[in-house]
């Protein structure tokens, strides 16, 4: 690139993002404070797409419309029980951490310990951790925001159909064809009806490995098939106050290639918690989930430290 | 308070094949005759069976749900536990769920502390036990004496006494048509029932060994409070102490050991094994073992390999194989059942998807039998004779001995306090750092 082109750029850098420092927003790693874990986060510039698929067979991915969205950072990988382990058992966590792990993580909410295996035979190490509740994945994002100090939380759905996509407007990143899934995915044909270690598969242009399949991926929406008839333009999220349905997106290992796509929408279904043996039902966990879990969030705009609190101290919703 | 231990030579002979083939019988065979009179209740002003909960925790809350969930006239008429506090958390998503018509649980009827069950039970035409086990043998024993239809939950007993009092009131409940459902909800799982009767049709040839596994990290602690007497503590904080959970290769791990006796028809003539607590040895963490490992041996001289542990970040397993002359099968709660042949041939793959949710398909069954008057279940014997299995196979690891069903049968050590009251002392106590005793092999004895 030319002295002359490199300056139009960087003119048009100023143009585009305003008064917003960007000179920050690149692909980090996170580590975990006294352990030698990490994750991945790569960045998400802002932009517009359209969202849904006049095309699709499903009614609720209509009508296609356009959406803005705010830059963020987005994991390149889904969670995995590495990670997720030590938010759920403190003894674990202690056990294994390098010095204190601090009065608030300390006194954080934790999960029940599942009664059941929740891994369900599929095994932990680098596999993406599966089965919590909404309410579970956003209380592991506080405990990574009392570990790390940065703020994640989960994607909106439309945050996530933007960052699948990574600026293809087709059926899948990489175009039309179903057949071609397999190289990027774990899906029902090529995955031996188990989760597979993340990153195994090649990652869309963003650097998202695993966008589609292996786990469906948690959003914060509320799941109303009729949504995209009204939702706002700008960042537009559908809060929920009842417990089900809400948005999963990705699909899974579980499911085949042509039930899968950039803008297939999923909805969470209160027969996954049938087989919990107890009443209330447990607000962490679906036994019968094994297919679902959490890729995080970090927006480039922290929000205040009472929006923080308001996302992660939402209460649970009693199960039963 | 006590019943006299059976001599060992009816031991021996209620542990022969024969006679679990019997029990098995009563549990898959036809409907019996009965003399046992629901209408007596069922007839009543308004044509409900009155059901009582006995331990109102999560588990027996969730019992009560599916009990109402099974459709047929029931009214909850009265609940017990040892904790207001847990009654209340229990009755509220009853009341909410189920209103105020089917859900009539005055104050008076709800009976606090520990004796309480016997008025509950007076209530009711069917109970649900649901306490922690150690009770088990106390309540199901007087609600037998009550002549109640019963439901309870696994295990259904801590130590070799309470065994005892199970398998003697097991057998009057026979003979007074009493049906009893167990919560080892894996004999009301379509993928073990249909994978089973194929074993035990022959599809595999004898079974010759297995391994059954409950590998997990582990499950709640309830930390001291302060003012709490080291009685509340202790039934509060319930896994971790004997006398009241049998540790977790009873608590949980009883369901493996369960299927393992299921498939072989029969119970182990002797256990050895090893255990310890590696990786879960806090105040908090009682007296109970973080894992054991036995090697169960049948009559016929075939092994099952048994494996527990909660351990925190290693991998997890739960779920049971085995092996037979012509075969192998791989079961677990995950609606698998597998049986292939030695070269890999699929001979039966049972179809995971819509599988019923078997922790309903128990009351479905027993409430159907219950509100025609039938008598279909007798689950307590096996139950009884699985919990002893797994404390056969907790005597081995702690004591670091060969047991013998019968030694452990006739164990003597009885866990139970002397007293049950919120001042009372439990047997085991913690030293002055606040840390409790637990086994060592090689040293504690067992029985």
């Amino acid at each position: 690139m030319g002295m002359s082109k490199t300056w139009v750029f960087i003119i048009l850098l100023f143009l585009t993002l305003g008064e917003k420092d960007y000179s920050e927003f690149n692909a980090y790693d996170q580590s975990i404070e006294g352990t030698d874990l990490y994750f991945s986060m790569v960045p998400i510039p802002a932009g517009s797409f359209i969202m849904g698929s006049d095309n699709s067979g499903f009614l609720d991915e209509k009508p296609a419309h356009s959406v803005q969205i705010d830059a963020f950072w987005m994991s390149a990988h889904e969670v995995t029980w590495d990670i997720f382990e030590l938010f759920v058992d403190k003894n674990y966590e202690l056990a294994i951490s390098e010095g204190p792990i601090g009065d608030q993580v300390d006194g954080l909410s934790r999960p029940s310990l599942p009664y059941l295996d929740m891994t369900f035979g599929m095994g932990k190490e680098s596999k993406p951790a599966v089965g919590m509740t909404q309410y579970g994945a956003i209380q592991f994002c506080h405990w990574l925001y009392l570990k790390t100090g940065v703020f994640y939380r989960l994607p909106t759905e439309a945050e996530w159909e933007y960052a699948a996509r990574a600026g293809s407007d087709a059926r899948y990143f990489f175009g039309e064809k179903s057949s071609d899934l397999s190289e990027y995915a774990w899906i029902k044909e090529n995955s031996e009806e188990s989760t597979q270690k993340v990153g195994l598969k090649k990652p869309n242009p963003w650097g998202l490995y695993d966008i589609y399949g292996n786990v469906l991926e948690w959003t914060m929406d509320h799941y109303d098939p009729n949504f995209y008839k009204e939702s706002s333009e700008i960042n537009p999220l559908n809060p929920s106050t009842n417990l089900y349905p809400r948005v999963v997106r990705g699909g899974s290992f579980k499911h085949s290639a042509d039930e899968i796509s950039a803008s297939r929408r999923f909805a969470t279904d209160p027969k996954w918690k049938q087989i919990d043996p107890q009443i209330p039902k447990s607000q962490w966990w679906f036994p019968e989930a094994p297919f679902l879990g959490i890729r995080l969030v970090r927006p480039l705009e922290t929000p205040s430290e009472e929006e923080i609190q308001a996302y992660y101290g939402q209460a649970p919703i009693d199960d039963y | 308070m006590t019943i006299k231990p059976k001599t060992t030579q009816n031991m021996k002979t209620e542990n022969s094949r024969r006679d679990f083939i019997k029990t098995s019988a009563i549990l898959t065979g036809g409907v019996l005759t009965s003399p046992f009179v629901v209408p007596g209740a069922y007839a009543s002003s308004d044509n409900h069976l009155k059901l009582a909960l006995i331990g109102c925790g999560g588990r027996g809350t969730g019992a009560v749900f599916q009990a109402f969930e099974t459709g047929h006239p029931i009214r909850l008429v009265a609940m017990a536990d040892a904790f207001q506090d847990r009654l209340d958390k229990s009755l509220k998503p009853i009341l909410d769920k189920y209103g105020p018509e089917k859900v009539q649980v005055p104050k008076e009827k709800q009976f606090v502390g520990f004796d309480g069950y016997k008025q509950a039970i007076a209530e009711a035409d069917v109970v649900i036990l649901a306490t922690p086990p150690g009770f088990r043998p106390s309540h199901f024993e007087e609600a037998v004496r009550q002549g109640k239809q019963i439901f309870m939950e696994k295990p259904v007993a801590t130590d070799a006494a309470g065994i005892r009092r199970v398998l003697a009131a097991a057998e009057i409940a026979k003979q007074k048509k009493l049906n009893v459902v167990v919560g080892l909800q894996r004999h009301y799982q379509a993928n073990y029932r249909e994978t089973i009767k194929r074993i035990h049709d022959g599809a595999i040839g004898d079974i010759v060994g297995g391994q059954v596994y409950w590998n997990d990290g582990g499950v709640w602690v309830r930390e001291r409070q302060p003012g709490q007497t080291e009685m509340e503590y202790q039934m509060r904080n319930w896994y971790y102490f004997n006398w009241l959970c049998g540790d977790h290769i009873t608590e949980q791990h009883v369901h493996n050991i369960d299927v393992a006796n299921w498939v072989k028809q029969g119970y182990p003539v002797k256990a050895e094994g090893t255990g310890g607590r590696q990786v879960r040895t806090g105040k908090d963490h009682g007296e109970i073992f973080d894992h054991h490992v036995i090697t169960f041996t049948y009559e016929d001289g075939s092994v099952i390999h048994s494996e527990c542990r909660h351990f925190p970040g290693a991998a997890n397993r739960v779920d049971e194989t085995f092996q037979g002359t012509k075969g192998k099968v791989y079961l677990s709660a995950g609606n698998h059942g597998n049986l292939s042949d030695w070269k890999g041939n699929s001979i039966y793959t049972h179809d995971r998807e819509n599988n019923a949710n078997p922790y309903q398909v128990e009351h479905d069954e027993l409430w159907a039998a219950l509100v025609k008057g039938d008598y279909k279940f007798a689950d307590a014997e096996n139950a009884a004779k699985s919990t002893m299995t797994s404390i056969m196979g907790r005597y081995a690891t702690y004591s670091g001995k060969v047991i013998s069903w019968e030694e452990a049968l006739n164990g003597s050590v009885d866990l139970f306090p002397e007293k049950l009251a919120w001042d009372a002392l439990p047997k085991i106590l913690p030293n002055e750092d606040g840390f409790y005793p637990h086994a060592v092999p090689g040293k504690t004895k067992v029985i």
